[in-house]
C-alpha cells in the first residue's frame, strides 16, 4: 500500500417512471473522464447524484477512500469537496462576477490563496470582467466566470454538466481553448458530461459511454474510440484519437510530423499549428478520412499512409458501410469502407494493408 | 382635525406596522413551504391562507370572535394563561389583522420564492451553502422585490380594514378605533367635513402606496 490509488467509486440504482439509472463504476481520479452519450441517457442524473442534487437510495459514492454515500451515508450537497459547471452559467444575479467567485471562497475552509485563484482568473481570461454584473457578460463570459467560481473552492472533484452546450458555435470555440489549458494544468480529476463526440476527443482521457442508464462502455479514449463494438453508433464522428508528439517542424511547407506516443515509428504529417518540438498534442482521425489500399499507391495527393494489419471488420450504422480497424504498430486507426470494395480487396484479419489518412485534425 | 382623529391615525398606523412585521415572520416560511412543497397539503393550506380574498370581512371577524371569546377555545387557553380575552383589545386587533392580510403578504412572497426557481439553491450547495446559509446569502437578495411589494400590500390592506375591526374591536377611542371606523362615525353624526378630511386623506395614502409599488419596484422591469 505504498502508492495510495486514487479513485471515484459511483454505484447508483435509481427508478423514475419512464427513466432508470444502474450504474457501478470504478473511475481514474485523475484526468478528464468523458460521461458521453445521447440525452436521456442517464449522463447528467448521474453527475446531479455525485454531487448529492439527486438521492438515489441505496447508492455508494466515495472518492479516495472517503464515503460521500452509503446505506448509512449521504453527505449533503454543501459539505461534499465538489466544484459544479451547469449547463446554464448560473450566476448569482445579485452579485458581480468577483462576488460570485467569493461566495463560494467565504465559505470554503480550503479555498484558493490569492495568487493561485488569480491564476485561474488568468487562465480563464476573466480578469477584466471581475466587476460587471452577470447580466452585462456574454454567454461565453459567464460560463468561464462559473468555471472559475467552482474551482475557486479548490474542490477535489471538479463536475462539469454540458459546459458548452448552452453555448452557439462561436462561443464554444471561444471556450474550449482554456478547457484544455486547464485539463493541461488541472490535478483534480474532472467528469465532464457531453454529447458532443469532438469535445470529448478534445478533453477526454478516460470515457464511460452511457445508454440508457446504464454504462454500455468505459475505459481509456484512445482504446475505447477504436472500439467497433461500441454499443453506440458515432456516425459521421466514427474515429480514433491518438496521443502524439511533434517530431519534426517543415518550415518550407508549414507542416509538423506528429509522432505517435504508442509507436514512435509511425506518424503523421499535420500542418503546422505552432508547438514546439516536443510538445504533447492529439490527433484525431475520422474513420471516413481513412482508406485502404493492399499495395502501396504513388502518384496521389496522400502524403500520409501508414502501413497496418487488419484487426477486424464490422458493421457500421448503413448496411453498406464496413469498420475496419487497422493496427498501425500499436495504435489503431479506424477506416470506413463499403463492404464491396473490403470483398473487392477480399480484407481479413491479419492482412497486410496500407491506411491512406485523407485529413488529420490536430486536438489540442 | 380633532384628538380623535389623530388618535385614529396613530392607531391605524401601529396596527398596520405591527401586523406587516409579524406577517412578514409568519409569512416566509409558509411562503417558501407553499413555494416548495410537492406535498398533498399545498392545495388545502394555500386556500386557506388566501380565504380572505374572497370571504366578507364580516365573516372572518365572526368566526375570530366565536373562537377567541370567552367561550372560545382561543379564547379559554388565553384565559387560562391569565391574558383575559382578545376581542375588544389592541392584541385582538393585530391577530385578526394578521389573519385578514395574510395572503397579500404570503403570494407575492410565495411568487418571488417560485421564480428564483431550483438552479440558484443547488449552485449555492456546490458553493459549500447551508440551506440556511442560503437563504440568507440567495434567497433572501432575490426576493427583495417580492418582499417590498409584499410589505406595502400587507401594511395598505390592513390600513384599509374596516369590516373585521367591527366585529372583533368595536369602537374603543385609542384601542380600537382606527381611521375606517372613525370616519364612519363621522358620517353617522353628520360631520361630513371631518370625514372628507379623514376619507380624502386615505385615497391620496393608498394611491400614494400603489404608486410607488408600481415605479419603485424593479420586478416589472426584470428581464
Amino acid at each position: 500500500m505504498n502508492t495510495p490509488i486514487s479513485l471515484l467509486l459511483a454505484r447508483f440504482k435509481l427508478d423514475r417512471p419512464g427513466f432508470s439509472l444502474d450504474v457501478d463504476l470504478d473511475l481514474p481520479a485523475r484526468g478528464v473522464t468523458a460521461l458521453f452519450g445521447h440525452s436521456g441517457s442517464g449522463k447528467t442524473t448521474l453527475l446531479r447524484c455525485i454531487a448529492g442534487l439527486e438521492r438515489a437510495p441505496g447508492g455508494r459514492l466515495s472518492l479516495d477512500s472517503e464515503v460521500w454515500q452509503d446505506a448509512n451515508t449521504f453527505l449533503p450537497t454543501h459539505l461534499r469537496p465538489i466544484g459544479y459547471v451547469f449547463q446554464e452559467a448560473s450566476l448569482f444575479p445579485h452579485l458581480s462576477a468577483r462576488g460570485n467567485l467569493e461566495y463560494g471562497m467565504k465559505r470554503s475552509a480550503k479555498a484558493l490563496d490569492r495568487s493561485a485563484l488569480d491564476h485561474i482568473v488568468d487562465l480563464l481570461g476573466i480578469g477584466a470582467l471581475l466587476d460587471r454584473r452577470p447580466e452585462a457578460l456574454s454567454g461565453g463570459e459567464r460560463q468561464r466566470v462559473a468555471i472559475a467560481r467552482a474551482l475557486a473552492v479548490k474542490p477535489k472533484l471538479l463536475l462539469m454538466d454540458e459546459p458548452l452546450a448552452a453555448l452557439d458555435l462561436a462561443r464554444k470555440q471561444e471556450i474550449l481553448p482554456y478547457l484544455e489549458r486547464l485539463h493541461e494544468e488541472l490535478e483534480i480529476p474532472v467528469l465532464y458530461v457531453s454529447h458532443a463526440p469532438d469535445e470529448v476527443a478534445r478533453l477526454a482521457d478516460y470515457i464511460v459511454v452511457m445508454r440508457e442508464g446504464r454504462a454500455v462502455a468505459a475505459g481509456p479514449l484512445t482504446e475505447t474510440l477504436a472500439r467497433l463494438d461500441l454499443p453506440i453508433h458515432l456516425g459521421e464522428d466514427a474515429g480514433v484519437v491518438l496521443d502524439a508528439m511533434v517530431s519534426e517542424r517543415d518550415a518550407q511547407w508549414h507542416l509538423a510530423r506528429a509522432t505517435f506516443a504508442d509507436n514512435p515509428d509511425a506518424g503523421v504529417w499535420v500542418r503546422d499549428g505552432g508547438h514546439a518540438l516536443g510538445h504533447h498534442v492529439r490527433v484525431r482521425i475520422l474513420a471516413r478520412d481513412v482508406s485502404l489500399a493492399v499495395t502501396r499507391h504513388t502518384g496521389t495527393s496522400i502524403q500520409n499512409i501508414l502501413p497496418g494489419v487488419v484487426a477486424e471488420l464490422a458493421n457500421d450504422t448503413h448496411p453498406a458501410l464496413a469498420l475496419v480497424r487497422v493496427n498501425v504498430g500499436g495504435a489503431s486507426l479506424v477506416a470506413r469502407l463499403t463492404w464491396r470494395s473490403a470483398h473487392d480487396l477480399g480484407l481479413t484479419p491479419g492482412q497486410i494493408v496500407y491506411a491512406q489518412i485523407k485529413a488529420v485534425a490536430l486536438i489540442g | 382635525m380633532n384628538p380623535a382623529d389623530l388618535a385614529a391615525i396613530w392607531l391605524t398606523l401601529k396596527l398596520a406596522g405591527v401586523t406587516t412585521a409579524l406577517l412578514l415572520l409568519i409569512g416566509t416560511p409558509i411562503a417558501w413551504w407553499l413555494a416548495r412543497t410537492r406535498s398533498w397539503w399545498k392545495g388545502p393550506i394555500g386556500a386557506v391562507v388566501a380565504l380572505p380574498l374572497v370571504l366578507p370581512p364580516t365573516v372572518i371577524g365572526f368566526y375570530l370572535l366565536v373562537t377567541m371569546g370567552p367561550n372560545g377555545p382561543v379564547g379559554q387557553f388565553t384565559q387560562s394563561l391569565g391574558l383575559g380575552v382578545l376581542p375588544f383589545t389592541f392584541a385582538g386587533l393585530v391577530v385578526a389583522s394578521v389573519f385578514y392580510s395574510m395572503p397579500f403578504v404570503v403570494q407575492p412572497l410565495q411568487n418571488a420564492f417560485e421564480a428564483i426557481g431550483e438552479r440558484p439553491l443547488e449552485a449555492a450547495a456546490t458553493l459549500r451553502a447551508s440551506p440556511l446559509d442560503t437563504f440568507f446569502s440567495v434567497v433572501l437578495p432575490l426576493a427583495r422585490p417580492g418582499y417590498l411589494t409584499a410589505s406595502v400590500l400587507g401594511f395598505a390592506h390592513t390600513v384599509g380594514e374596516f369590516g373585521v375591526v367591527l366585529m372583533i374591536g368595536g369602537n374603543i377611542e385609542g384601542e380600537t378605533r382606527v381611521i375606517s371606523v372613525q370616519i364612519y362615525d363621522h358620517v353617522e353624526a353628520m360631520e361630513y367635513a371631518q370625514a372628507h378630511w379623514l376619507a380624502a386623506g386615505m385615497l391620496v395614502f393608498a394611491f400614494i402606496v400603489l404608486l410607488a409599488l408600481y415605479t419603485l419596484n424593479p420586478s416589472g422591469r426584470r428581464k
